[in-house]
């Protein structure tokens, strides 16, 4: 490689790797701002804020979905499944794939008893991909393929 | 190694590529076609439902190789942005410019497929997660290339800008790839990783895979027919395509 050539490699290397570091810290920098919701340890352990709009995500726990006798209000707990669980109360309409067990995405705010006041209520679907068939079976996820072949 | 240093000095020749690519271009368009045809009618039309989104996963086979394969082209217009840079390759040059728009369109339609997903799926079109908003920036990305070489009028400079903000761009890709990872977001991890086993069913996986393996061979065509447009652009008037141009 010519004299020329390795120079300018070089120059355009560094700026590659400056813009990279640069971009590294300012996402880590902004982490918590990037972040789209709080898990629910954040909820429970308290860091995140009360009477704010934030938004917060987890599983729905199972058994946990009350809904109002009149109305469209309805009350269901999420969680981590590692013991960091909050009550959500949401009025409105649920999304289609809204069930036990799905992640869920609520936004709104958390009040004095950290109940969480839902405005909006949003399915975060998993990377699982099954047919209906293999259906029960597949809960696990990682093994469906061997399953399904 | 003498045939590599061959091959490259040869690719850097605008003529020879016209002259071998029609073949190329031809073939590509006919098997990513089929290809798409084939995955398409299989995945749109056979495969069952999915276990809770029903039929509205379907559009996974148009909005995941689109995803993908806008990734890609980014990464083959910054590899020939450092090439430019380096050794001010006319044709690297030459590629940015064709392939700029061909990525701003594969981009808007990953981005276009995911908003149709999200609103039956997420209850919500667009949200302003990590992964959502990297894409864009990719479209934006592919924007500034087209932009920035209309803005600048003498065609080395413009050239030469235009490679600097291909090379510097891809540092947008590792964050479009590991935002699902690095930071929470709504849009769900990767189903397919190198080194994991899938994370959805075989069923759904062979006519993924065509319709994967379809984008790559029919959108590096649809390249190559824009190259070739833009190497005659570029010699209008040159002896050779003159003769071309001329029926015999």
């Amino acid at each position: 490689m010519r004299a020329i050539r390795r120079q300018r490699l070089a120059v355009v290397l560094f700026v590659v790797a400056g813009a990279t570091v640069t971009l590294t810290f300012a996402l880590l920098a902004l982490r918590e701002n990037v972040n789209l919701f709080y898990e629910p340890a954040k909820v429970v352990n308290g860091e995140a804020p009360l009477g704010v709009a934030i938004r917060a995500g987890g599983m729905v726990v199972d058994g946990s979905v009350v809904h109002d006798d009149t109305g469209l209000g309805v009350t269901f707990s999420l969680t981590d499944h590692r013991g960091n669980d909050f009550d959500v109360r949401f009025v409105g309409v649920l999304p289609g794939l809204f069930r036990e067990g799905q992640g869920i995405l609520v936004a709104g705010e958390l009040d004095e008893q950290r109940v969480f006041q839902a405005n909006e209520v949003l399915a975060k679907h998993d990377e699982n991909y099954v047919p209906p068939e293999l259906h029960g079976i597949a809960e696990g996820g990682a093994d469906i393929d061997a399953q399904a072949s | 190694m003498g045939w590599i240093k061959d091959t490259f000095h040869k690719a850097g020749s605008p003529r020879w590529f016209f002259a071998g690519s029609r073949p190329w271009m031809v073939g590509l368009y006919v098997v990513g076609g089929l290809l798409i045809l084939a995955g398409s009618t299989w995945g749109l039309g056979f495969v069952p439902p999915e276990r809770y989104q029903g039929d509205s996963f379907r559009i996974l086979f148009i909005h995941a190789p689109a995803a993908h394969l806008a990734e890609a082209i980014y990464v083959a217009v910054a590899i020939a942005g450092l090439v430019f840079l380096v050794w001010r390759m006319k044709m690297a040059n030459l590629l940015i410019v064709a392939a700029a728009p061909v990525g701003l369109v594969v981009t808007v339609l990953a981005l276009a497929t995911g908003i149709i997903w999200g609103i039956p799926t997420w209850g919500k079109g667009w949200v302003w997660d990590a992964r959502t908003v990297s894409t864009l920036l990719l479209a934006f990305l592919f924007f500034g290339l087209i932009a920035l070489r209309q803005a600048v009028p003498r065609p080395e400079r413009a050239a030469r800008a235009v490679a600097l903000l291909a090379v510097v761009g891809v540092i947008n890709i590792p964050v479009i790839k590991y935002s699902v990872e690095w930071f929470t977001t709504l849009h769900q991890p990767p189903s397919i990783e190198i080194g994991k086993k899938p994370a959805i069913a075989a069923v759904f996986l062979w006519p993924l895979a065509l319709n994967v393996l379809g984008y790559y061979c029919f959108v590096a065509g649809v390249v190559i027919a824009a190259l070739r447009a833009r190497i005659v652009e570029r010699d209008a008037g040159t002896e050779w395509v003159r003769e071309w141009m001329t029926p015999s």
